[in-house]
């Protein structure tokens, strides 16, 4: 069974990345922090039609007038009752998707905490925001894909994920886990519905400078740390390459 | 036909009565739905997601609660703000919609608040109940609104309040139905993937269902209303090779017949946006659709009038018997008829009968009216 894996690579044409995803409209997860803010204002820049959901409405209604063409939505995705009011605004304000990034992330409990001593509800509060908030809103915006996909348009899910799915590292249960589950979810997403157009790509974007890394990790050495900006554009080339690569749908 | 009350859309024990073009009927489980597709069908389903478009809220002028029933749209401009709306006096779902209370009078320029949403009438049409309305928000503004304070339109058959997943198909894409498309609730990821299997297409338009009652018996006899919809390119081409082919065009919901045969222009559809204003019904030539995949409908509904299309109503009649002896559900979340146009129709003479169903003479006080 062929697995999808991505390198990254860094540094790309900006201007042609402008035509591309010019012509592109994308929602992202978790989009007032670190990896999502970053993956807003490149996408943005990019001239991509962009609506991001967070939880609380102070840094949705200060990222949205700061990057243009986007659309700040307030929904916390680990709650299932806002996952399809969220979809609706989602394709009602863009008209239609051809990417959904879920990025909004839960680390379980700070300080990280060995399994033995990690609460179930931490654990299944990681699950609901890691794994069912991915797996709903993807449900909820498969019409909308699949739609792109019928007409020949791009038609994508990216599922951020980490080493931490693949590395079993001692109190990084609740997270791993969680991301391990994503990360298989999205393999099977991807066996199940590649024939319809339909592509689901896991990213690991690496241990980036950003407060959920500060929360996981206080004393880690900030300037060996990626910044969030240059996972963005890592993941946004790699959006490109997936979407005009010999395994693309077009 | 007993009223499916449990928003269930695809329940194990759903069944299909299938009509072929000799007229026979069948009663099959739902599941063998599968079985029924043949290499080389094409069938075409409505994709819009369903806008919780029933709006709680005070007539400003009056101070008196109401209910808004959003009900239509000029077009599927994306920027539009104009509503065509049905108002209810006060009270909800659960009253039946022919005994809910009539809304406060209603002039041009009033002032309506539902919730975080504000709208003034801009004037009514023709019945007092039956007004254009004009949001004050940003687009934005105006998908937020209806995603936190709009509820999805629901009838007193169903006893719960309705959640957004209920009314969205597994395909739902484009947020412009009224209503649901329920057809679409037969379909599930599993059927639309083996139908590739089984050599056969799956293509969707997009149509702007609407009301299926309004509760006034004048304002009803004018629905289905005016509904924009729009027809890919990628969908129009494999249909109009399709036919040329003679292959089968199966239609997952009126909704969808309406659309393809008003697109259609001596057989062959054109793609792109337009507005549906006709009605399918004894006298339609069918150019397209060859078969309908819909919900159990009771006679006296636009649906129901929409069979005579494909049947004649002795075939008609035959098959209302059998699903009320098979005890078939009816309603949005009910079981399905598959069904073909037949033979016998087919040879009617074209010179029409303008006259009403024979059998509408039994009509139930209680219509089902459900989009499907």
């Amino acid at each position: 069974m062929e697995t999808e894996t991505l390198e990254t690579r860094t540094g790309s044409d900006v201007t042609s990345h402008d035509v591309f995803f010019g012509q592109l409209r994308i929602a992202v997860t978790g989009g007032t922090s670190g990896l999502g803010l970053a993956l807003v204002r490149e996408l943005s820049a990019r001239g991509a039609r962009v609506a991001f959901l967070a939880r609380h409405a102070e840094p949705v209604a200060k990222v949205e007038p700061e990057n243009k063409n986007t659309h700040g939505i307030v929904a916390d995705v680990s709650d299932k009752d806002a996952i399809y009011p969220a979809a609706l605004q989602i394709v009602g304000q863009l008209g239609g998707l051809e990417i959904l990034i879920n990025n909004a992330s839960d680390l379980g409990p700070a300080p990280l905490a060995l399994l033995a001593d990690t609460n179930c509800e931490d654990l299944e509060k990681t699950i609901a925001t890691n794994v069912l908030g991915p797996f709903r809103l993807t449900k909820a915006l498969l019409g909308a894909l699949s739609a792109s996909a019928r007409e020949g348009r791009a038609a994508l899910v990216v599922n951020i994920s980490s080493d931490a799915a693949v590395t079993p590292y001692p109190k990084w249960g609740a997270y791993g886990a969680s991301k391990a589950a994503l990360r298989h979810l999205t393999e099977i997403w991807n066996q199940e519905l590649s024939v319809e157009g339909l592509r689901f790509l896991s990213f690991d974007p690496g241990d980036m400078d950003t407060p959920m890394h500060a929360l996981a990790v206080p004393d880690a050495d900030r300037t060996t740390l990626k910044t969030a900006e240059a996972a963005a554009r890592e993941l946004i080339t790699a959006i490109e390459i997936a979407l005009t690569g010999p395994h693309s749908s077009k | 036909m007993i009223a499916a009350n449990a928003p269930v859309q695809r329940s194990p024990h759903a069944k299909v009565m299938v009509v072929d073009p000799t007229g026979q009927i069948r009663d099959l489980p739902r599941a063998a739905l599968i079985d029924l597709i043949q290499p080389g069908d094409l069938v075409v389903a409505n994709d819009a997601a369903t806008i919780p478009a029933s709006l709680s809220g005070v007539h400003l002028p009056s101070q008196r609660p109401i209910e808004v029933r959003l009900a239509g749209v000029p077009s599927l401009d994306p920027d539009n703000r104009e509503f065509s709306a049905v108002v209810f006096g006060e009270g909800d779902f659960r009253t039946r919609t022919e005994d809910r209370p009539r809304p406060p009078s209603l002039a041009e320029g009033d002032q309506l608040q539902m919730g975080p949403l504000s709208a003034k009438i801009l004037h009514l049409l023709d019945h007092p109940r039956l007004v254009l309305l004009k949001f004050d928000h940003s687009r934005d503004e105006l998908w937020a609104g209806l995603a936190h304070h709009g509820r999805p339109i629901q009838y007193s058959h169903l006893p719960l309040p309705l959640s957004l997943w209920d009314v969205w198909t597994p395909i739902a894409g484009p947020p412009v139905a009224f209503e649901p498309p329920s057809a679409g609730f037969a379909l599930s990821w599993q059927l639309v993937t083996e139908m590739r299997v089984a050599g056969a297409q799956f293509k969707t338009i997009t149509h702007a269902a609407g009301l299926s009652s309004t509760g006034d018996p004048e304002l009803d006899k004018r629905l289905p209303f005016d509904e924009p919809y729009r027809v890919p390119q990628t969908t129009a081409d494999p249909i109009n090779q399709a036919k040329s082919s003679s292959k089968r065009i199966i239609a997952v919901g009126t909704t969808v017949v309406r659309v393809l045969e008003h697109a259609a222009h001596e057989g062959k559809i054109a793609a792109g946006e337009n507005l549906a204003t006709e009605r399918i019904g004894v006298t339609t030539q069918l150019q397209v659709v060859d078969t309908l995949l819909s919900g159990t409908h009771e006679p006296g509904t636009s649906h129901y009038e929409l069979l005579r299309a494909f049947l004649t109503d002795a075939e008609l009649e035959r098959l209302t018997t059998e699903l009320n002896m098979r005890e078939y559900r009816t309603h949005e979340f009910g079981d399905s008829v598959l069904v073909s146009r037949t033979f016998n129709k087919l040879a009617e003479p074209h010179t029409v009968r303008q006259t009403e169903c024979p059998f509408l003479l039994q009509t139930s006080a209680y219509r089902s009216g459900r989009r499907g």
